[in-house]
């Protein structure tokens, strides 16, 4: 079905040579890798099948055909040099998009705003967990032409979880530095960044739709790699979990970005987000020119315009909807 | 510049080395070559002077003083986990220091070192790609490299203060091939322990295109830092298909209390502290190289990777 990856590999194994090994426990372990090796496929075959028909009954054939069409750069294992894969990213994107189509019922506008090509996307933040970011993933690929895979940033504490580290490497999250941006954008790829990081993520209802400070660091990289900057607006998130409070001490002392209280979690069933009809937008793309290393007043100013297009197209879109939920 | 000159000596020191050996033979059909080791050099082309002796020993002098050496090539750094921290540090350092030395003395006009990029170390906030910039953080979580480290810094600093011989840095990344280095044992093993959830991204580097690059190096007005980040990187779980083996997942907590035991038991040649580089990337970007070096690997990905059987 997607015949840029699995056929490369089968090939290499065949060819590879067959080591002889002595000892019992490589012989045992062998054997159990040569078992896992047959099995694995099948069991594989059985995976991709029910979720390639899933699939098609819930996004119709689209996300196949789509899959196709995306600009990816793969090395000849197919991978890049990241190490994403796009046939990790499949069941993180469909997944993603059955949420997207049937769960927050995405509205997209704008389309036409994402540029091909390097793209930085700069986007309120809220709802404290990043389903956001799962949605205009979702919506890049299901409703922007050419579809796109966009990349993100993560803290650099995910890399010591095990799993979590390879998951995010394999869906195409990378080390939130900057020579890391910088690398993606050079690869043209499109590129997802929160300015006011933990801080939106974790807004109290009271603040919601009121967007919290911005970081400059995103102005700096778009100038010096001359990126265009489509601002995105995301409404629907800030009432999927209503947060009463934030305990920053609390916080502080466990470790965590938030500690947000919400009583819905209470409820049976609260546990998941509320069904809340999302609502995204692009924004049409702005350019800046300058100085990257220019002072932080500079700067600020920029990131002001960025942030001012992002509140009034917030502003407008949560004034122009009827209903939370519809 | 009298590195120019072809009729020139070229010191190795380390020549024995399964490195050295094959730089020797590229080497002296080209140029006069002399190696420096204390180890015996077995089979050795007739026209290659081997001088038997300490880089520490005061005798080092007179291989410099008999003739206008063109050029060194720094191999001589010892890698042997299980020696003694203070043979380590003598041998790495001192000799090097001892080394630096002479080269002023003499005003030899070319030194090229060997480095690693494990002097970067395998981190989880590093970049994906770290440029000749990055600062050297290999000895945080690993002790036993800081004198690799010292070594690296000693001859960056030897840079700076002496302008007119033309220093090359050179740090490779996992060097693959017959050589008896810690990757490529690790890859010899029959059965390879990888860590459960964890597959980061590694580069390797094939022996023959280090030798290349060391080559490379010695062409006059060549100088400065230089990673060496050979073919495409790929995930550890491709490397290990490619050879056609089995891994053996094992969880980090679990495998590095092995490691510990095992190696506190003389039952490995693997320092715990290096599950790091099969659990985080410590990856190069290898732009210099490539474009003020014009140093490409010319070995793909496969045959690096399967070089590591090549002697079987």
């Amino acid at each position: 079905m997607y015949p840029w990856l699995v056929p490369l590999r089968r090939d290499r194994r065949a060819r590879a040579p067959q080591i002889p090994h002595s000892s019992a426990l490589a012989t045992l372990a062998s054997a159990a890798g040569g078992f896992a090796r047959s099995a694995f496929p099948f069991a594989k075959k059985l995976v991709d099948e029910g979720i390639e028909t899933w699939m098609a009954r819930l996004l119709g054939e689209e996300l196949s055909a789509r899959m196709d069409r995306v600009p990816v750069n793969l090395g000849s294992a197919g991978v890049d040099r990241f190490g994403f894969d796009p046939e990790w990213a499949k069941y993180a994107l469909s997944a993603a998009a059955v949420l997207h189509r049937h769960y927050f019922r995405t509205d997209v506008f704008g389309k036409e705003n994402v540029p091909t090509g390097r793209v930085l996307l700069i986007a309120n933040h809220s709802g404290q967990i990043p389903i956001d970011a799962a949605m205009i993933g979702a919506a890049m690929f299901m409703d922007i032409d050419p579809p796109r895979f966009i990349r993100a940033m993560v803290e650099k504490w995910t890399q010591t979880l095990p799993f979590v580290s390879m998951l995010f490497s394999r869906v195409g999250q990378v080390v939130g530095v900057p020579e890391n941006a910088r690398a993606l954008l050079e690869q043209d790829e499109a590129l997802l960044v929160f300015p006011e990081g933990a801080r939106g993520i974790s807004k109290t209802f009271d603040k919601r739709y009121q967007l919290a400070e911005f970081g400059l660091g995103f102005m700096r990289l778009a100038i010096e790699t001359n990126t265009p900057i489509v601002p995105i607006s995301v409404v629907g998130g800030e009432e999927q979990y209503v947060s009463i409070a934030n305990l920053q001490g609390l916080a502080k002392f466990l470790r965590m970005p938030a500690f947000p209280i919400m009583p819905q979690l209470l409820l049976p069933g609260g546990q998941l987000p509320l069904p809340t009809k999302y609502r995204i937008t692009f924004g049409e793309p702005m350019r800046f020119t300058g100085d990257p290393d220019d002072d932080d007043s500079v700067m600020e100013e920029k990131v002001f315009l960025v942030k001012q297009t992002i509140q009034s197209m917030l502003n407008r879109g949560v004034k122009s909807r009827e209903n939370i939920f519809w | 510049m009298s590195s120019a000159n072809i009729d020139a000596p070229i010191v190795i020191t380390g020549i024995c080395g399964r490195l050295g050996k094959r730089l020797a033979r590229v080497l002296h059909r080209e140029r006069p070559v002399i190696g420096v080791d204390r180890r015996p050099f077995a089979d050795k082309p007739k026209d290659i002077l081997h001088a038997q002796l300490d880089l520490r020993r005061k005798k080092l002098k007179d291989v410099f003083r008999s003739g206008n050496v063109a050029g060194i090539v720094h191999l001589g750094v010892l890698h042997d986990p299980r020696a003694s921290a203070e043979e380590h540090h003598s041998w790495n350092v001192a000799g090097f220091a001892k080394l630096l030395e002479y080269v002023a003395q003499f005003k030899i006009p070319k030194l090229v070192v060997l480095s690693s990029a494990n002097v970067y170390g395998p981190q989880p906030g590093n970049a994906q790609f770290l440029t000749e910039d990055a600062p050297l953080l290999g000895g945080s979580r690993f002790g036993e490299i800081r004198d690799l480290i010292e070594v690296d810094m000693l001859a960056q600093s030897f840079f700076w203060k002496r302008p007119e011989t033309e220093t090359v840095i050179l740090r490779p990344v996992h060097i693959l091939g017959s050589v008896h280095n810690a990757p490529s044992n690790f890859l010899r093993l029959p059965v390879i322990p990888t860590l459960l959830g964890y597959d980061p991204m590694v580069q390797v580097i094939q022996e023959r295109d280090v030798v290349n690059a060391l080559r490379t190096a010695l062409r006059p007005g060549v100088k400065g830092i230089f990673n060496l980040g050979g073919p495409e990187p790929l995930p550890l779980s491709r490397i290990i298909d490619i050879l056609g083996k089995s891994s053996l997942p094992i969880p980090f907590s679990l495998g590095n209390m092995m490691m510990k035991r095992m190696w506190s038991l003389h039952l490995t040649t693997f320092p715990p502290p290096e599950l790091d580089h099969i659990r985080y990337v410590c990856m190069v970007d290898d732009k210099r190289s490539r474009e003020e070096l014009g140093f490409l690997p010319a070995q793909s990905i496969e045959d690096t990777i399967l070089s590591v059987h090549a002697d079987r």
